[in-house]
């Protein structure tokens, strides 16, 4: 769906849901997500209904997900970091996890 | 055709908790009721409380207290149902015992000891509860702290979802033809010739009874019809997590996980009348008491804080009073406008469609009782 300019940064590792992703030094967690082709990083806690980034600009709350185990953090406000762990987040969280 | 003078059974003034179950128990009775409320930015303890539906710490110092809060207990079943036949609403009322947690041996003591004060009082009703050890409370609630080391338990301790029963009960008076009226703050009440004459900042209503059912504003209001409501209104605070999946199907006295899944945490006292302040300390003691509680909430986050006033009578019991000097006016005040919903809708409202309170239930109650000394 989305394609990379040409001329984007330094390559940066990391995993999503343990699977690796190679994403860009300066993007979000949500951009890397998406070039990646991961659309849906959350179900929501009430219906289940599937939900992914969306406004890329921290106000719809859509693109929560597990960071380093700090759960419901929003993808578009966090840059990549090398050897970060994403985790897309399935309902309500469990507590204690 | 009516004469206009008296265009209403009953005018109930506060459109909370207590004054909507009033009314919608008014309204059960066949009167026609007006419903007189502030406008959205009244203090509103009905939005900002904690929704226990709680019996194992009221009533010591007055035993009458522990009976009255058994019997809305008992009776909220019943009283939800009524509801949700009425409007399909579900308040999400549960009742499966509730719990006092205590992270200390000496917490453990003086709780043990508050308890038996309150069974051992003349005319003490059985609460049912009991004193754990940390041995039999793990049993019940396996995600407790090391620092847990008991806690009493109540099975007539409950919870409800008390955002929806607020509205839900508005719902229901609607549905009934109760008259609601926002934004009707009472600045006068005169009787005259057995009709009540309530002047508001939207002109004057009429109603041949009155019920005070205002909160801490009815310190300012039952003076109108001759009566006193000591308050002493304190602040409170709660702090909310994200939805989460249930791990705590009990609640307990500070902390509860509700029907949606957010994990309420509050229980502080401070004097304060601001409902626009929040003191952090204040958050960060409740927030500490409750991973010491539950460490598996570390990891949660905090989606929401406020504070809210508490309707408090002095003495922290209601009133309930009716007026010798302005017969059918009556006061209905209560801290517990939650707890106590189902009394209020079920057995006060009908006494006050019959004109008079029934003293074999409500006499403890009165507010002379804050003046046993000069009267003699
Ligand atoms: S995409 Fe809207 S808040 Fe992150």
């Amino acid at each position: 769906m989305f394609k990379r300019l040409a001329d984007s940064g330094k390559s940066v590792a990391l995993t999503v849901d343990g699977r690796p992703v190679d994403c860009r030094a300066g993007d979000t967690v949500a951009a890397a997500l998406l070039a990646a082709g991961v659309d849906r990083c959350r179900t929501t806690p009430v219906s289940g209904a599937p939900r992914g980034p969306y406004c890329l600009m921290g106000v719809c709350f859509d693109c929560l997900v597990t960071i380093d185990g700090v759960g419901s953090r929003q993808a578009c406000l966090v840059p990549v970091r090398e050897g970060m762990a994403v985790e897309t987040q399935s309902g309500r969280r469990e507590a204690g996890r | 055709m009516r004469a206009m003078s008296e265009e209403y059974d009953v005018a109930v003034v506060g459109g909370g908790l207590v004054g909507a179950a009033t009314a919608w128990g008014l309204a059960r009775e066949g009167c026609r009721v007006a419903l007189l409320d502030e406008g959205d930015r009244a203090v509103r303890a009905s939005r900002g409380n904690f929704a226990l539906v709680w019996v194992q710490s009221k009533g010591i110092g007055l035993a009458p207290y522990s009976a009255w809060t058994v019997r809305s207990s008992n009776a909220w079943a019943g009283f939800a149902d009524l509801l949700r036949d009425e409007t399909g609403f579900d308040v999400c009322f549960q009742r499966p015992g509730g719990f006092h947690l205590c992270l200390s041996d000496k917490e453990l003591e003086t709780r043990a000891n508050a308890l038996k004060r309150l069974h051992n009082q003349p005319g003490a009703v059985d609460i049912k509860s009991e004193i754990l050890d940390r041995t039999q409370l793990i049993k019940m609630l396996p995600d407790i702290g090391p620092d847990v080391v008991g806690a009493s338990f109540s099975p007539l301790d409950g919870h409800v979802n008390s955002l929806r029963l607020f509205r839900t009960l508005h719902t229901a008076i609607a549905a009934r033809g109760v008259r609601y009226l926002p934004s009707h703050r009472v600045e006068a009440i005169a009787q005259e010739g057995g009709t009540f004459r309530l002047a508001t900042s939207q002109g004057e209503i009429r109603a041949g009874r009155v019920a005070l059912a205002a909160g801490n504003a009815n310190m300012r209001l039952a003076p109108m019809v001759g009566l006193e409501a000591p308050m002493r209104p304190e602040r409170g605070q709660i702090v909310v997590t994200e939805r989460l999946r249930p791990f705590l199907h009990h609640p307990t006295g500070t902390l509860r996980q509700t029907d949606e899944g957010t994990v309420m945490m509050g229980d502080s006292h401070e004097d304060s009348t601001d409902p626009s302040g929040l003191t952090l300390g204040v958050s960060a003691k409740i927030v500490e008491r409750a991973l010491r509680a539950f460490p598996l909430l570390a990891g949660a986050n905090i989606v929401r804080t406020w504070s809210a006033i508490r309707v408090m009578t002095r003495d922290g019991f209601p009133i309930y009073d009716e007026s010798e000097s302005h017969p059918g006016a009556f006061v209905v005040c209560c801290h517990s406008g939650v707890t106590l919903a189902a009394n209020h809708a079920l057995t006060v409202a009908p006494m006050i469609a019959r004109g008079a309170l029934d003293k074999s239930l409500v006499a403890p109650f009165s507010a002379r009782r804050f003046y046993v000394q000069a009267t003699g």
